[in-house]
């Protein structure tokens, strides 16, 4: 799993790029809650437009930068998810807890 | 001749693997190379593919996670796939670890016995949302089977 962070005005931006299954996910989970603690930022936006699988070990970690980002007093958007990340996104239910952006629109 | 050959038995697999290999994380995603490669003979879709893909991930993860966390012994899963002249594909996933006290339960959305661990709780709703059938064969203490179904070209179902 590849992990890119960009912070811009309080925005901090995760980037995944690869597959978010049990064995990647403790990793990811690491390198993002230290991010989050390092920058404390406003939002936190998990772009995850290049996550190409998604089991729901990839929910539990969404889920928890979820609970993560809110007990640090940020707001958290999931940005671009393809389409195996939306898809089990919806299944869950996790689309209507967490708000869905699209970069798309320019 | 060829009306007995015409005549397919839709309870025959037409193709047969099995594989076992440790269970180690790093094996989920070999998991779901197998099973995709084997199934794509049937012609899937992208789509149908990465469904399939996505519940044996749930299956192996599950024997990883759960069948043997306070085993000591060979850890191994047991994979095996067919494929049906009407468009099904069968997975077994099979451990031999600690088993399932309430498989009716354990399928509920959202139970976990781990919650510390991040887990969501929705591996067996996903098996269930993402294939056609789910067959769990469980007794605590002699491990777990999960026969997932998967039909495809199925527009409707």
């Amino acid at each position: 799993m590849n992990i890119t962070n960009s912070l811009q005005g309080g925005v901090l931006t995760v980037s995944l790029c690869g597959e978010l299954d049990h064995h990647g996910a403790a990793e990811v989970r690491k390198s993002i809650d230290a991010a989050i603690d390092r920058e404390s930022p406003k939002k936190l936006r998990l772009r995850l437009a290049e996550v190409q699988f998604c089991d729901s070990s990839g929910l539990g970690l969404i889920m928890g930068r979820y609970r993560k980002a809110r007990s640090a007093g940020a707001e958290i958007t999931v940005c671009d998810p393809s389409a195996a990340v939306e898809k089990i996104m919806r299944l869950a239910g996790l689309d209507k807890l967490i708000k869905i952006e699209r970069s798309t629109e320019k | 001749m060829n009306g007995v050959k015409e005549k397919k038995k839709a309870g025959r697999a037409t193709e047969v693997f099995k594989i076992s290999f440790a269970a180690k994380s790093v094996n989920e995603s070999f998991a779901r190379s197998v099973v995709s490669a084997f199934a794509s003979r049937l012609d899937p879709t992208v789509s149908e593919l990465a469904d399939l893909k996505t519940a044996v991930s749930e299956a192996v993860t599950n024997c990883i996670v759960h069948a043997y966390r306070d085993s000591r012994g060979k850890a191994e899963i047991l994979l095996k796939g067919s494929v049906y002249a009407d468009g099904r594909v069968v997975v077994e996933v099979k451990d031999h670890g600690c088993g399932i006290a309430d498989v009716e339960r354990a399928m509920q959305p959202l139970f976990t016995t781990d919650p510390a661990g991040e887990r969501s709780g929705m591996g067996f709703t996903v098996m269930g949302a993402f294939c056609d059938g789910v067959k769990v064969r469980s007794r605590p203490g002699k491990g777990t089977t999960v026969v997932l179904t998967k039909r495809f070209g199925d527009c409707g179902a």
